[in-house]
């Protein structure tokens, strides 16, 4: 009791389904839609985080990733690394000062990568907007896919753009970006 | 606390004023004899103000010297605080304090990045806070809030570039003091406890 059978091969339907997908790509040459599927569900079901805390909105980024929350059940992992990461979350106040760093970090990245800015300096310069040393909004520096707001927004509202952006990337469902 | 203050004024007589204010003990000397007053107070026994917590700067634009460099000392053994001012204006140097506190010299680099108060014999001046390249003090009082340059990516040079600061909505100081109510000056929180010691 309790234990998992693996549903009983049927070598009938297997040669069917194998038959008629054959039948469609002599057909038809090409199947699209199952294979964007495929890639988008690849792609949102492993978006590693590349971890951009800059200032207080940082600490609810990591918030997001502690046991409460736990960004890593939907395959968001912490990658400090930007070479191996999807996504890119700038959480926190960006200066002028490291708006080239942060450049530099976004180029480091490979293809198809994203941005969540995250809190109101990040989004627009916020509570920083009149300032002489911040960026009014990190897309003046990177294209921004999803914006968070808040200041800072909770872990749940990070959690929420999140999703929001798995839910871009799979209506998006082009292979290249 | 008068006490020490006149040990001070006496046996090292390089200050030019003594005051304690709000329970704090505050010094002023003047710039050239500035090193010989922390160095008497850094070995003197009686003192041993071995700590320098903070070198910062006051701009007082309608002064003539209009900068106030502030040490802040303290004496771990006497448990005991002290202030430490030296007025200056933009040409004048200040010695730097970074042979007695070697602490002094990442606060001094602060001071003339932010004030633009020079210090003279410092080993390393530099920027340390701002932007690379930035170009003014901004806790000067005559700096503008917003500055002068903003940044963004620039995609046909393919880095940042600095433009001039063009703002959609200028900036708007909320006034909440009610038109009925007058400028009254009201008592903030906290203040009340300056007025008891002193």
């Amino acid at each position: 009791m309790g234990v998992i059978t693996p549903a009983k091969a049927n070598p009938a339907a297997d040669t069917a389904l194998s038959r008629a997908l054959n039948d469609e790509l002599a057909d038809k040459g090409f199947v699209v839609s199952q294979l964007d599927k495929l890639v988008s569900w690849a792609r949102t079901s492993s978006m590693w985080g590349l971890t951009f805390g800059l200032a207080c909105c940082g600490v609810e980024m990591i918030h997001c990733w502690m046991s409460r929350y736990d960004l890593d059940r939907f395959g968001v992992a912490p990658m400090p690394s930007p070479r191996s990461a999807d996504v890119m979350i700038v959480a926190g106040t960006l200066c002028n000062k490291m708006a080239p760093a942060l450049r530099k970090i976004y180029d480091q990245m490979a293809e198809p990568r994203y941005v969540i800015s995250m809190g109101s300096c990040a989004n627009g310069g916020g509570y920083y907007h009149y300032s002489y040393s911040v960026v009014r909004g990190c897309d003046r520096i990177v294209p921004v896919d999803i914006y968070v707001p808040g200041c800072p927004p909770t872990a749940e509202a990070l959690l929420y753009g999140v999703l929001q952006l798995q839910k871009k990337v799979r209506r998006t469902g082009t292979l290249v970006r | 606390m008068d006490e020490l203050g006149d040990y001070i004024a006496r046996k090292s007589g390089a200050t030019t004023g003594i005051a304690v204010r709000l329970g704090e003990l505050m010094l002023e000397t003047a710039p050239d004899k500035l090193v010989a007053l922390l160095t008497f107070l850094k070995t003197d026994p009686k003192c041993l103000f071995a700590e320098l917590m903070d070198v910062c700067g006051v701009d007082w634009p309608e002064r003539e010297k209009r900068f106030d460099v502030v040490y802040n000392l303290l004496s771990l053994q006497n448990n005991q605080r002290i202030r430490v001012k030296v007025a200056t204006d933009e040409a004048t140097p200040v010695p730097s304090a970074a042979a007695v506190y070697s602490s002094a010299t990442w606060f001094e680099r602060e001071t003339y990045d932010l004030y633009g108060i020079w210090f003279s014999d410092h080993p390393d001046l530099r920027r340390i806070l701002t932007d690379y390249g930035f170009e003014g003090h901004p806790l000067r009082k005559d700096f503008p809030l917003t500055g002068f340059v903003e940044m963004r990516w620039d995609d046909v040079q393919k880095r940042v570039i600095y433009e001039p600061v063009k703002l959609s909505q200028e900036f708007r100081r909320f006034d909440f003091l009610s038109p009925w109510e007058g400028d009254i000056p009201r008592i903030l929180p906290g203040d009340e406890k300056a007025t008891k010691t002193s």
